[in-house]
This record gives C-alpha cells, structure tokens and sequence, in this order.
C-alpha cells in the first residue's frame, strides 16, 4: 500500500509539472462547456426572413405583421424575381424566403383558399425543416383566428405542456452532451500518452525493473487524473447550474457517482490505448482522428440513435459516452434515481472492467 | 528552392517512413467516412406515443386513427393513468403522453369544443417542437373533418384554407445525408490536417533533431513550407477519395463546379496548415500541441454551423464562427455542391480563408525562433 501510494505521488508530480498541459485540462472543458452550452440550439431566432408580396392587400399584410412579431423572424421586404431570388440564395445573403401570390385575400375570400410558398435554403436541411414547421404554425394561428371570427362550431383544443425544458431551450440536450464528449476525449488523451510516454523516454525499464505489479502501475497511472477530472466535472456542474441554468435535479452525490464511473472508464480505455501503442503520436492520433467524429455523431445527443440503421445502432453501443449522456440526462434534468438508470451503469461498469482487464493482459513487462 | 526540394524529400521520407502514422492519417478518415454518415439523419419520425383514451368513444379513436396513419407519430402503448403513461416518459419508453378525457366525444357535441391534454418530453427540444408542430397540424385537419361530420350545414367550404407549400431549394427531396455529407467530409479532412501538423514542429523538438535544422543555413520560411507541402498534398488526396467515395456510396454529385471547390479547398487547407504549426512552434511538447490543438478543433467543429445552423446560436458565437476557418468550409462546401455556386459567389468567403492563411503562415514562420 505504501509503495502504491509513493508511486501515485510520483504520478501526481509529474502530473502537476507541466503547467500548460495542466493549465489546459483545467482551461479546456470549462470553456468548452460553457461555450457549447450557450452556442449549440437549434431554436430559430430572429432569423432574417424576406417576404416576397405579389398581392400588397390586407390578408398578407396582416400575416406578415403576424410572422414578424413572432420572436423568430425578422422581416425584409423585397420584390425580387425568381432569378434575382435563385441568385441571393446562391449567394447565401438569403436563407427563406415567404411568397404571397397575387390576388391571395381574393382568392382566400372567394374561393376559400389560396397557397403561400415558403422557399428555404435546404442545404442547411434542419434549419429548413424548422423554419417551414415554425411558419406553417404562424399560419395555421392566422386560419385558425381568422375561422374563429365566423364561429366554427366544433373543434378540439390541444392542451401541450413541455416537459423538463418548457422553453424549448438547447441546453438541457447539449449541457449533457458535451459533458459526455469533452469528458471522454480529455479522459482518453491524458491517459493515451500516459504508458506509451514511458515507453519513449526510457523511464519504463525503470519501472519494470521495480517490485510494482502492471495493475499497480496502471491504476496508479489514472488516480491523478481521476482526481482532476473530477475537479474539472465539478467546475462544469457549477457553471452548467449558475451560469447556464440547468439545475442538478436528482441527486447530487448519485451524479458524482455515475460521473466517477464513466471518468475511470475513459481513463481505462486511454491506458488500454497507451499500452497498445508505441509511440505517443500514434496514440494521441488514434484517440483524437480515431475518437472524436465517431463519439460527437454515435453518442446520441447529435443525431438520434433510434433513426440509425441497426448496424450503426450497434456500433454506439461500445461509445462510452452515449451511455454517460443517458444517465447524465436523466440524474440531472429529468430527476430520476438510480432504478432508473441501474441499466446504463451496468453497461459502464462491464466496459471499465473489460478494458482494465485486456490492459492488464496486454501490459508487457517486458521489453523488446 | 534547392534547399527546399531536399527538405520536402525528407519530410516525405519520415512520413512514408511511419507506415501506423500513414495509416491512421488516411484510412481512418476514409473508413469513418464510410461509416459515419448513416448517422446522420435528422429526420424526426416515429416520435412514440402513449395513449390515455378515458372516452373510448368512436371520435377519441378517429383522433388516434389520424395520429398515427400520419406516420409521424407510433402508438407504443396505452395507459390506464396519466400518472402510469408519465412513467413511460420518465424511462425514455416514449416521447409523448396524449390524454382524451371522459366525455370526450359528448362535450364535443353539446359544447362544442373540447380540450385534450398533451405532454412532450422536451429535453431534444428540436424533437418536441416539430412534434408539437405535426400534432398541431393533424388536429386542425380533424376540427375540420369535425365540422363536416357534425353540422354539414357549415361545410368545411366556409372555412378559409390556406395551403402552405415548402419549396425545399437545392435539396428538394428532403435527403438529409446531402446536407450532411459534404460538410462531414470537410470536418475529417480538417481534423487529420490539423493534428498532423500540430505533431509536426513539436516532435523534432522532442525529439532534439530540430538543433540540427537550426544550426543548419536553412532559411525559416523553407523549413515552415516543406513542413507544409507533404500534409498539404495528403489532405487533398484524401478529400478527393472522399468526393469519389461520396459520389458511389450516397450518389452525390456536385451541382457546381468542382474545380470552384477545389480552389477553395487548397486556399483552405493551407489556413488550417498554418494554424497547426503555428501551435506547434508554440507547445514545448507533443502533449501539449496536441491539447491546444484539440481545444480549437473541438470549437471549430462545433461551431463550424454543420450540426446545429450558425443562425441558432447566440449572437457573440456567431461573432466566433467569423474566425472559424471550418465554418467558411462547410458554407463554401454547401453552396458548391449543393446550390450551384460558382466562383463568383463564394469570392467573399475565399477572400477571408486566404487571409486567414497568409496571417497564420506569416506568423508560424516569425514565431519559429531559430534558438534552443
């Protein structure tokens, strides 16, 4: 016990050492989250829209003053052709664009029914989609006000409440999201290096030479930065509370807990990638190019995982964070406790050990 | 010159020397590109419902009928309860609880309106907006089904119908893998570029060989540009494997001019170039190059305006994606190969990514000090 607790010192020296490493993993997911937190939402806001009137009468009129008072749009009018319009998308100084025919409120009063034209820019095929479905709302407000004017007799009235996020906010998504993706990469690439540095400079004969067993060597390699990490998450819980405004809901030592887990998972999966390596290149290469598309796409917060094809269904699986997301978003949004995400930890706790154990069976004590 | 072309075949050398490093930087890229893009896909359907029907009546049924023919929306179970369908929610089972209270169908006829009650699990709140969206759209459709039913009298004909028509431009099948792709294609490309260099400058400073180029009477801009050329000369090789990969696999074909794209694309390359080794002359050692680096590729990809639109973030993250080389790109890339843009268009993002590239070379090659 002694001799481990010699060699974690030793760690943590080297650890505390070099000051800008240290100054970026402190720096780095405090930023990051904070940034992301603010940033990334798909909510549509003051989005500049440009209406195209052919028919200056008083139905448009009174649906374009509708559209621009709505929070989401702003509102240019222009009279552009259809050329001029293909152009300024082209350009990309336009992204939407709402057309009223000519003759809409006459068509409207004698025939019942006219058509709007919403053009969007579809490269960008989520902003598009959402701005046609915030559109057709306006739209539908404006039918329905206008029909309750001749008193429609019969009709249902949906009562929707929005659960956990009334607001439709980004953050209660992200905040998780990117804790799990910032956790995991910082996690992996610290420990990446961790063996493999040894291994380059020379210092691992030394090691080997010495009485400690592999598992001594490779837990005491992950207690310093267990320990940062868990500083750094507790930065993170105290921005995403006070500067974000996603408050812990459940409860706070359950949190800690999963979050310890999933830290020593990461930090096992970079000591295992340490381990397979040979030089520290080649495994900081491997955890950034290799880890960071893959856990931002595959980790469920960015794309739904229930919309990919079951191959890749199965692929996230194995992605450390997506299960961390799912637990993070159920401890600290929903409120749920512990039987409700009894299932993700398991999983956790499977992985950490699989990794800790092919480490432990990889770890050469010898050298070539 | 001279000394140049002897650098560049050394660097060439040391990379094709390192047969792992060979690897990860292009059949990683590639195999991920392969993969990845299945995820991407948006689309929001199947958005699963719990029902708590309390009237069991034939027009409670119609609702539900129409719910879920929509094909937005799958009936995954009922509930007795509120309270027990809530559950469902709370376990992920479901996305949203709709609730049809007693008498539903006899408040309908003798009233006149009827209030239903809906709960959405909103923590993706893209999800449930656009789910509150479809709801809102079926249950307009059947008040006016309604109307017809109760009091033909009425007749749906007295109602004014306005038909909203979206006109999707460059992308009119809704095929969310289009929209993607390019972009992901871009981010790859930009993340092997990056981290090659950041290692670059830095390892022969580890490593102790960067004493002998600085005794050496090469000249700084030298060294900078055959530390440039070779990683210049992969990511584009790697961008087109990835265009050809994207034309066979998703059946993507540029609307515009490629060669518009591709001037781009070599401008840009040399932006991002630059900035990996000018933190490389920066860190002291590879740990260090490679954190900064991933610090500003993880800020670049995020707000690069791919995943989530730059239009959606708050106002001073888009004053960030200004200087955000990847999100000239991905716009860039978008409006080549989806809009049909062509040079003309896209001189004003050119403009700012050369720029970029002339500033961040400049200042990789004066802040390479040739001391120890």
């Amino acid at each position: 016990m002694k001799q481990f607790l010699s060699f974690v010192r030793k760690e943590f020296r080297h650890v505390l050492r070099d000051r800008r490493v240290l100054l970026i993993l402190f720096g780095m997911p405090v930023v990051q989250v904070l940034l992301f937190g603010f940033a990334l939402s798909n909510e549509i806001k003051n989005t500049k829209i440009v209406i195209v009137d052919y028919a200056k009468d008083q139905a448009s009129q009174q649906i374009t003053n509708k559209i621009g008072a709505s929070r989401y749009f702003e509102i240019e009018k222009n009279l552009l052709t259809h050329e001029q319009l293909l152009s300024s998308f082209r350009k990309g100084d336009i992204k939407e664009a709402v057309i009223f025919p000519a003759k809409f409120a006459e068509d409207l009063q004698h025939n019942k029914e006219a058509q709007i034209q919403i053009i969007t820019d579809a490269s960008d095929l989520n902003a598009s989609n959402q701005i046609v479905s915030y559109l057709t709302n306006i739209i539908q407000d404006y039918e329905a006000q206008q029909n309750q004017l001749q008193q429609v007799p019969y009709r249902i009235i949906p009562q929707t409440r929005m659960l956990y996020n009334p607001e439709l906010k980004g953050a209660p998504n992200f905040v998780p999201g990117v804790m799990a993706l910032v956790l995991l990469l910082v996690c992996v690439l610290m420990t990446a290096v961790a063996i493999v540095k040894e291994k380059e400079t020379g210092t691992m004969e030394v090691l080997l030479v010495s009485p400690m067993k592999p598992w001594t060597i490779i837990i005491s390699k992950a207690v310093p930065y267990l320990i940062l990490s868990l500083l750094d998450l507790i930065f993170i819980l105290l921005l995403s509370v006070f500067v974000l405004d996603v408050p812990v809901e459940g409860n706070l030592v359950l949190l800690l807990a999963e979050s310890t887990l999933f830290i020593t998972t990461c930090l096992m999966l970079g000591i295992l990638i340490s381990i397979q390596t040979s030089s520290q290149q080649v495994a900081m290469l491997i955890s950034l190019i290799g880890m960071l598309m893959p856990a931002m796409m595959l980790g469920g917060f960015m794309f739904p995982i229930e919309n990919m094809p079951y191959p890749l269904q199965l692929i996230s699986n194995i992605i450390p964070s997506k299960w961390y997301y799912i637990i993070v978003k159920n401890v600290m949004i929903k409120g749920t406790g512990f039987l409700a995400v009894w299932k993700e930890t398991l999983v956790l706790i499977i992985i950490t050990l699989v990794l800790f154990l092919v480490s432990l069976k990889n770890f050469k004590i010898r050298l070539e | 010159m001279r000394t140049l072309r002897i650098l560049l075949q050394k660097e060439v050398r040391q990379i094709f020397r390192n047969k792992i490093i060979l690897r990860i930087a292009t059949i990683m890229p590639i195999m991920q590109f392969i993969i990845l893009p299945l995820a991407a896909n948006f689309e929001i359907k199947n958005i699963n419902l719990v029902i708590v029907d309390h009237d069991h009546s034939v027009d409670s049924r119609k609702l539900l009928s129409d719910l879920t023919s929509s094909g937005y929306f799958r009936l995954i179970g009922y509930g007795n309860t509120f309270g027990q369908a809530y559950k469902s929610i709370e376990t992920d089972k479901a996305d949203v609880v709709l609730e049809i209270p007693n008498g539903f169908e006899r408040n309908l006829v003798r009233e006149g309106s009827q209030e239903i009650y809906i709960a959405f699990n909103a923590i993706n709140g893209t999800k449930a907006g656009l789910g509150a969206g479809y709801l809102r759209t079926i249950i307009a459709r059947y008040n006016k089904d309604l109307i017809v039913k109760l009091s033909p009298s009425m007749k749906s004909a007295q109602e004014l119908g306005i038909n909203v028509v979206p006109l999707p431009w460059f992308n009119s099948r809704g095929y969310y893998k289009l929209s993607l792709i390019p972009g992901i294609l871009g981010m790859l490309v930009t993340l092997l570029s990056g981290f090659l260099t950041a290692l670059n400058i830095v390892k022969e400073k580890e490593v102790g060989t960067i004493e002998q180029i600085n005794v050496s009477p090469i000249r700084k801009r030298d060294f900078i540009l055959a530390k440039l050329i070779p990683f210049w000369v992969l990511a584009n090789v790697v961008f087109t494997i990835g265009l050809i990969l994207s034309y066979f696999l998703y059946g993507i074909v540029s609307e515009g001019n490629l060669l518009v794209l591709y001037v781009f694309v070599a401008v840009y390359l040399l932006a991002i170039l630059g900035f990996g080794l000018l933190v490389s002359t920066y860190s002291e050692t590879q740990q260090q190059s490679m954190f900064i680096m991933f610090f500003f590729v993880m800020i670049f990809i995020l707000l690069a305006g791919l995943f989530t639109p730059i239009e959606s973030m708050a106002h001073w993250a888009q004053l960030i994606t200004k200087l955000n080389p990847l999100a000239y790109l991905i716009t860039v890339i978008r409006m080549v190969m989806l809009k049909g843009s062509g040079f003309k268009d896209i001189l004003p993002e050119l403009e700012i990514v050369a720029l970029m590239a002339v500033v961040l070379n400049m200042w990789a090659v004066l802040n390479y000090k040739k001391k120890v």
